[in-house]
């Protein structure tokens, strides 16, 4: 529904032999910096144990919601946790719940999408009705829903979001493999005698993929902030385990007393998903030279 | 036209039958017996037999599933076991808060959104285009609950000028029902502040580049008669029908809102329902949303084909 209404025939998006992508990525000044803040954060999800100067599950009776001192520089949290150390750790389920949930949306979706523009007919009339259903389920409250059946955790939050998220992979991929199908060099592919999985495979996908990169750049921004949503609505990361939706659930009810806990977790999301979002509008410019 | 119409209203049987199934088999996905999940912790057995024979779980799966559409077809979505009431007239009930909090927030999000589209479409590449753009990356990446609670902490707890949380009727207090709804709708309508900047301002750049643009000019208007009688009525007719599909972030968005806010609508009603394992009530709640969903956009279409004759022709 939305993309007929919103731009017509899809076509696939090339890359310009002239500069090399990678290159015209970087020389956009905002999509570096993003780039810049995702390595940061990896390295941080990475190296956390070193890194954080607290254990991050470490209640301390003595320091109980401390502002942000020399010794806590986020400050503590309730039961006297220091802040830094639990956003340090919370980064590691905020990235995996992002790329894992994306990775779900796309080898379900990828797979479906190809079948429905390559085989069409009813097969794409059946997969476009199943997929114009799921998009009409809000995506955060079928997210929730589906966590909400499935059980309470981080897992089966990655689970919901990534199948919620699927339908506009499906939605691509048959758009570009509807408009590649026709080109030339597919015909020519077939007129040769390759079985259809084949040209689908090795002839319409590669052609697929710079689209791709662009649109899971963007849910892994989408599936970040879904994530967050959930944790913080309870349906992620279980307590004690870091994460910086949960903890904004916590802070909440200390706003008045503790601000400190509730600013760093929302500046943390706030950057992440701006991050991946700024390399995502970055990236589609680099790959569509129609936007260069 | 009205063969476009019949159309355009059929097609919407078809994704409706199946977002039934899709909500039907959110069911399948709990662990075990649904009887037993459903019954709640003390598993009470006549709870469990009353539900086994209501939801004829010793049927086959797609005899269930046409009892369930039956009921539903006849308004009948359920009961909440938590609240003992019909999930229907929960979310009847529920229903006005959230529309009114929406529709708030959705005027806050032309309000934004339309003028920041057309400024930094008409100033293109200046820094009020820039500007705008930043604003626009700024609002899409927020997480909107964690607005809410920054606001909660500046307006309320630093400067004590709005309520925290809570809600009261329009009915009872109209000035106390907007000092607690402005800080959520805000929150709300920010996100698709955003969206609608965009969309007014790509619907801008092409509209303004156009033939007949030219020849207002070319005739001698003045640049606001051209930009605001000429050009911005045209560019306004997708993006108010673009803004429409914006629903779903307004439902979704309205969940988080009104838990950092505590206002008792139709999200609170999910997330309550989730944690007290209400699971008819999340089935019901998922299904009025869908539905919701799929007819607005209907008439957002049909809107879209009244108002642009080209579309009408073809």
């Amino acid at each position: 529904m939305r993309d007929d209404a919103l731009a017509g025939p899809a076509e696939p998006v090339r890359i310009s032999p002239r500069a090399h992508p990678f290159r015209r990525l970087l020389r956009r000044g905002a999509a570096a910096a993003g780039l810049v803040v995702i390595a940061i954060v990896v390295t941080v999800a990475l190296f956390a144990p070193w890194i954080a100067p607290y254990d991050p599950l470490a209640a301390s009776w003595s320091a109980i919601r401390k502002a942000p001192s020399a010794a806590h520089w986020f400050g503590t949290d309730e039961i006297g946790r220091d802040v830094l150390s639990r956003v340090i750790f919370g980064a590691r389920a905020s990235l995996l719940a992002g790329v894992v949930a994306a990775l779900i949306s796309l080898s379900i979706g990828v797979p479906i999408g190809l079948l429905a523009g390559y085989a069409g007919g009813r097969t794409d009339m059946l997969i476009s009705r199943l997929t114009d259903a799921v998009l009409a389920c809000p995506f955060l409250i079928l997210a929730i829903a589906l966590a909400a059946f499935l059980g309470p955790s981080l897992t089966n939050a990655m689970i919901a979001i990534g199948v919620s998220a699927t339908p506009v992979f499906i939605r691509l991929t048959r758009g570009q493999t509807l408009a590649i199908k026709a080109e030339e060099f597919v015909l020519a592919a077939r007129a040769i005698g390759n079985p259809p999985w084949r040209v689908a495979l090795l002839h319409v996908l590669p052609n697929v993929v710079p689209a791709l990169i662009v649109q899971a750049t963007l849910a892994v921004a989408a599936a970040v902030i879904a994530e967050a949503s959930l944790s913080f609505l309870g349906l992620g990361q279980q307590p004690p385990a870091p994460s910086w939706g949960s903890m904004l659930n916590t802070a909440k009810n200390y706003i008045d007393n503790a601000p400190w806990m509730a600013v760093w977790p929302g500046v943390s999301i706030f950057l992440l998903v701006l991050s991946f979002n700024l390399v995502g509008d970055g990236l589609r410019d680099a790959l569509d030279p129609r936007h260069a | 036209m009205f063969a476009y119409l019949v159309r355009r209203i059929g097609s919407i049987v078809p994704t409706l039958i199946f977002v039934s199934m899709l909500i039907f088999g959110l069911q399948q996905l709990l662990p075990g017996d649904p009887a037993i999940v459903l019954a709640g912790e003390d598993r009470d057995p006549n709870v469990v037999a009353y539900l086994r024979e209501k939801m004829h779980l010793d049927e086959p799966l797609p005899v269930r599933y046409l009892y369930w559409i039956k009921g539903v077809l006849h308004g009948d979505l359920g009961e909440s076991l938590r609240m003992q009431k019909p999930v229907l007239e929960l979310i009847l009930e529920k229903l006005p808060v959230t529309m009114e909090l929406a529709a708030f927030a959705i005027v806050i999000a032309l309000v934004i959104g339309v003028p920041a589209g057309i400024v930094s479409a008409v100033k293109r590449n200046t820094a009020w285009d820039y500007g705008a753009n930043a604003v626009a990356l700024w609002g899409l990446s927020t997480p909107n609950f964690w607005l809410g609670i920054m606001m909660i902490l500046l307006f309320s707890v630093t400067l004590g000028w709005l309520p925290a949380s809570g809600f009261v009727s329009p009915f009872e207090n109209l000035k106390a029902n907007l000092a607690a709804l402005v800080m959520p709708a805000f929150v709300l309508g920010n996100a698709i502040a955003a969206v609608l900047m965009r969309h007014t301002r790509s619907a801008m750049l092409q509209v303004l580049s156009s033939d007949y643009v030219r020849t207002a000019r070319a005739k001698g208007l003045g640049e606001r008669s051209v930009i605001l009688k000429h050009a911005l009525r045209n560019a306004l007719i997708p993006v108010i029908t673009l803004g429409a599909l914006e629903l779903g972030t307004l439902l979704s968005g309205a969940v988080l809102t009104e838990q950092v806010f505590t206002i008792p609508g139709f999200g609170k009603l999910i997330v309550d329902a989730v944690f007290n394992r209400d699971y008819a009530v999340v089935q019901g709640v998922v299904l009025f949303t869908a539905t919701a969903y799929i007819v607005l956009n209907l008439l957002a279409d049909l809107a879209y084909v009244v108002v642009n004759p080209q579309i009408r022709v073809h």
